[in-house]
């Protein structure tokens, strides 16, 4: 069997549906990717807390946490420990909120491109890459002095 | 610092658009301001021009024309627009994009560009979009980079490879050394990205796995480290020493521990102290111990530890946190095989769990409920399913009710309980059972004698109070149409009997047959069991009688095809009825799912039907046989009435037959006299025959029987039989009773052609029934009235 990576994509999309971040790890069309993003939507967004944080659709699994008005979500293979990545989701949230410090909605908006640097210190080939804030924090004010 | 101020205006003039439209002018409108801004020269604000395309990309609308663009700034020494490059080559290029190989060179030169984070800029691209040739080609620059470099490059090249080795994997060799090195440094990310890697180089090569198998006690020295170690800041999670390492590791253990009992030895402590030692009130913790969990459920380990690890799922389940109770049902299914019984004990929270707010916990609490079902506990377990399948999602109730029935024929403790099951399962959900059920409960019911008559009579109770459920209201009617003299002698032993009359039961099929809640096939099962009641009961048969003559103009072709010819076995074929329709035998267990319950019921009926029918054919070619030398036989023609009455030409034929008999009494059609003569007489059967020229070698005989006896005959049937080169048809009878004393006589045509003009002859064969037994006689007719022959 082809063996996938881990992570399949990661999405931050707002209630309404906009995408706030959209990260690939494998291949898609463009059709496709419209089509998944508006599928994850719909199908996280009727859930409320008293669902699990997990949801299987087609052969994936999604696992989302709700922060605020905005939907972290990362799609994983069926077979996953479903915790360590929700685990890995609220690592990247307390980053994005220190680095942005109080992060909200329109940080991400108005800096997308710095999230998606955020997100590649981070995730890389579909996998957790770094999982020290303090590193990752660092790394990203070296890298904002360089510009 | 902030973005640029022409991506901030963008931004914002994006957001103030009220409509969809709106929006879609403003995005049209600075997509061609971006890309009038692509064709110009170098200027200063091309990264913010990128940067203005790849945002309106990520809400959702093309932008293809700016894969170029990115080509051009990676090339770039500017460390802001190589940024943006490599952002926009993420985004925009994929290995589909023939611009997508473009990049290959500026990606092989940043690798090894002397600032780290633009190397690492390549290195993120890279293992991004990375396609199999440019992985061939910047392969050998990864593994420099894996052996010597900063521990940040390091880290990225690890996971570099990983996608490398994922879109070719001979690649995988190259990696092989350079991530067993990796291993023993102290960096954590690095160390997480060997792990990760040489994971992915031992799932695909089962050699190199071999290989790996000897890192078993480094691993698990690192694992050791990272549990008992003291507070480390950097990585600590909750209290927890980089749980994300922890559980990479636990993975990693899992393959190289798979199947070989030398690992899994050397691997068994550590795991038993992770499990034992690793705080589980937060849920980081309890991700280690899940990881946990799965490895040593997945390995050859010892009991004990199995037995562990198990326990550490049933706390799961008494969790508050849904999360952690779906995954310890998730886990526990895949076990329920293997530790059946310690699955067992946890039962009762997985049963509890049904109740769950959650429709995936439900689920996974049903398919866990259905695998625990055992003899010992089918009771019990079935009144907890049943319950849930009173107030279960709907999505979850036709899967509920196929578990609940085969549970229950696996594990019924007595066949009352079983039918008992199988109706409450119908009266909740009826709508969601399988087609099959209708059929295996008539089976079930059949094979259960003693039960009929407590079988009707509940099926009866469950009609009067509902038939809006079809597969329960098909099951009833065919109850009452089999069991109704049960239900009409009003005793039972096992349950309250009820006092019904005859209209009663009628009432209730015809209100079935009525109703516009009845599929058609359900009014199908209520037309036949009417009928069948016809034997059954014995005072308002009329009102069957009538009941069955009104569906024979009903618009359903199936009803009306059935009305009329349960019409015509009351009239033509009386003597048959109470043979067709009388109880069922037992019914064979056919293959599953391939008949429906009415194909069984038919194919019951026919064997059931006297065996008339099949002789007439062969005693023709007897007849013709018989005949002077002629060996093959014409066409032979069974007297058509002696067919099976699933015949609607026949029978319409039949129905015609009796119109004329309304009409014009009994007389033969052709009206002009013609001569007649006797060609049989015999126990006071009487056969003439006469004779109509029609043309030149075309001749219609016509046959006429009658009865002088005191009783009634019935069955009558002739057969006739004629040279060869003659051609023959026979017509259907005008019936096939003679009423004693000549009431009523019975006439067939018979049209013969002649076109050789060979001598006519014709044998013709008598058949009937008298006072209950058969008659059968031959006559030969060597001379025809009228032909002058």
């Amino acid at each position: 069997s082809i063996l996938k990576p881990i992570i399949r994509f990661i999405l931050i999309q707002n209630r309404a549906g906009k995408t706030r971040l959209a990260k690939w790890y494998m291949q898609f069309d463009d059709d496709e990717k419209q089509k998944l993003i508006e599928e994850v939507h719909a199908v996280v967004t009727v859930r409320d807390a008293k669902h699990t944080n997990f949801v299987e659709f087609r052969n994936f699994k999604i696992i989302y946490r709700r922060y605020a008005g905005l939907y972290f979500c990362i799609c994983v293979d069926v077979t996953d420990n479903n915790l360590a990545y929700l685990e890995g989701i609220h690592n990247f949230v307390e980053v994005l909120n220190e680095y942005f410090h109080n992060v909200c909605e329109l940080d991400l908006v108005f800096n997308f491109y710095k999230v998606y640097t955020v997100v590649d210190e981070m995730f890389l080939a579909g996998e957790i890459r770094e999982t020290s804030q303090t590193k990752v924090l660092k790394q990203l004010l070296m890298l904002q002095s360089l510009e | 610092m902030s973005p640029s101020v022409p991506l901030q205006e963008m931004i914002r003039a994006i957001r103030s658009a009220r409509t969809q439209c709106e929006e879609r002018g403003v995005i049209q409108r600075e997509c061609a301001a971006i890309r009038a801004q692509f064709r110009q020269a170098d200027n200063g604000g091309r990264s913010h021009n990128l940067a203005k395309l790849l945002y309106v990309h990520m809400l959702g609308y093309p932008a293809h024309f700016g894969q170029m663009e990115c080509v051009r700034m990676i090339a770039s020494p500017r460390y802001s627009e190589k940024r943006v490059g490599y952002l926009g080559a993420m985004m925009l290029l994929d290995e589909k994009q023939d611009a997508s190989l473009l990049i290959t060179n500026s990606i092989k030169n940043d690798l090894s560009n002397s600032n780290q984070y633009i190397q690492s800029l390549a290195l993120c691209t890279l293992a991004c979009m990375g396609s199999a040739e440019m992985c061939r080609d910047l392969a050998p620059e990864i593994d420099r980079l894996l052996r010597a470099s900063n521990s940040y490059i390091k880290k990225k090249a690890a996971l570099c490879a990983v996608h490398i080795v994922r879109k070719v994997h001979d690649l995988g060799e190259l990696f092989t050394k350079a991530a067993r090195s990796l291993l023993t440094e102290k960096n954590h990310g690095v160390v997480h990205g060997a792990v990760v890697l040489i994971t992915e180089l031992c799932e695909r090569n089962s050699e190199t796995l071999e290989r790996f198998r000897k890192t078993v006690p480094d691993l698990v020295q690192i694992m050791k480290g990272l549990v008992i170690s003291g507070y480390s800041p950097d990585h600590d999670v909750a209290g927890i020493s980089d749980p994300f390492l922890q559980v990479r590791i636990l993975r990693l253990l899992r393959i190289l521990g798979r199947n070989n009992e030398g690992a899994s030895d050397a691997m068994n402590d550590l795991l038993a102290q992770v499990a034992t030692n690793t705080d589980s009130t937060k849920t980081v913790g309890n991700a280690v111990l899940y990881e946990t969990v799965l490895t040593v459920l997945d390995i050859k380990s010892e009991s004990g530890l199995r037995v562990l690890a198990v326990n550490i799922l049933g706390r799961f389940l008494l969790n508050n946190d849904r999360n952690i109770r779906y995954i310890a049902m998730t886990s526990l299914q895949k076990i329920v095989g293997t530790d059946h019984n310690a699955v067992q004990r946890h039962r009762g929270t997985i049963v509890d769990c049904l109740k769950d707010q959650d429709a995936s916990v439900k689920r996974r609490a049903l398919d866990l409920s259905l695998a625990l079902v055992s003899a010992s506990n089918i009771r019990s377990m079935m009144k907890e399913l049943l319950s849930f399948l009173s107030s279960c999602p709907p999505e979850l109730r036709s899967q509920t009710a196929s578990g609940i029935f085969n549970a229950a024929e696996r594990y019924a403790p007595s066949q009352r309980w079983h039918i008992d099951t199988i109706l409450h399962v119908l009266t909740t959900a009826g709508g969601d059972v399988r087609d099959e059920t209708v059929p295996n409960l008539i089976q079930l019911i059949t094979n259960t004698s003693e039960l009929h008559c407590y079988t009707v009579h509940k099926l009866y109770r469950a009609l009067l109070s509902d038939i809006s459920q079809q597969p329960l209201v098909q099951v009833a009617c065919w109850c009452i149409g089999e069991y109704g003299d049960l239900l009409l002698r009003g005793e039972c032993q096992e349950t309250e009997p009820v006092q019904v009359t005859e209209d009663d039961v009628l009432d209730v099929l015809e209100t079935v047959l009525q109703s516009h809640m009845s599929f058609p096939s359900t009014r199908g099962f209520a037309l036949t069991a009417t009928m069948k009641l016809s034997t059954r009961i014995t005072e308002n048969v009329d009102r069957i009688r009538s009941i069955v003559s009104i569906y024979g103009s009903c618009i359903d072709v199936e009803l009306q095809q059935r009305a009329v010819e349960y019409n015509a076995l009351f009239k033509k074929y009386d003597h048959m009825r109470a043979a067709v329709l009388e109880r069922m035998p037992v019914i064979e267990k056919n293959s599953q799912g391939h008949i429906n319950g009415e194909t069984i019921k038919e194919s019951q009926t026919v064997k059931v039907k006297p065996g008339e029918p099949q002789q007439p054919a062969n005693q023709v070619c007897d007849l013709l046989d018989l005949l002077g030398g002629s060996e093959q036989p014409l066409q032979p023609s069974p007297a058509l009435g002696s067919t099976a009455p699933p015949m609607p030409v026949s029978t319409a034929n039949t129905v015609g037959g009796d119109l004329l008999d309304l009409l014009g009494g009994l007389e033969p059609t052709p009206i002009t006299p013609v001569a007649t003569v006797t060609v049989y007489e015999k126990d006071g059967v009487t056969v003439t025959l006469s004779c109509e020229k029609q043309s030149d070698s075309g001749l219609t005989v016509t046959l006429t029987a009658s009865n002088s006896t005191e009783s009634d005959i019935r069955g009558f049937t002739l057969q006739a039989a004629v040279p060869k080169s003659v051609q023959l048809h026979m017509k259907a009878p005008s019936g096939d009773s003679l009423p004693a004393r000549g009431a009523a006589k019975v006439t067939q045509m018979v049209v013969l052609n002649n076109p050789n003009k060979v001598n006519l002859k014709m044998r013709l064969r008598i058949s009937y029934t008298s006072q209950g037994s058969a008659v059968q006689d031959t006559v030969q007719i060597d001379s025809f009235p009228g032909l002058g022959q």
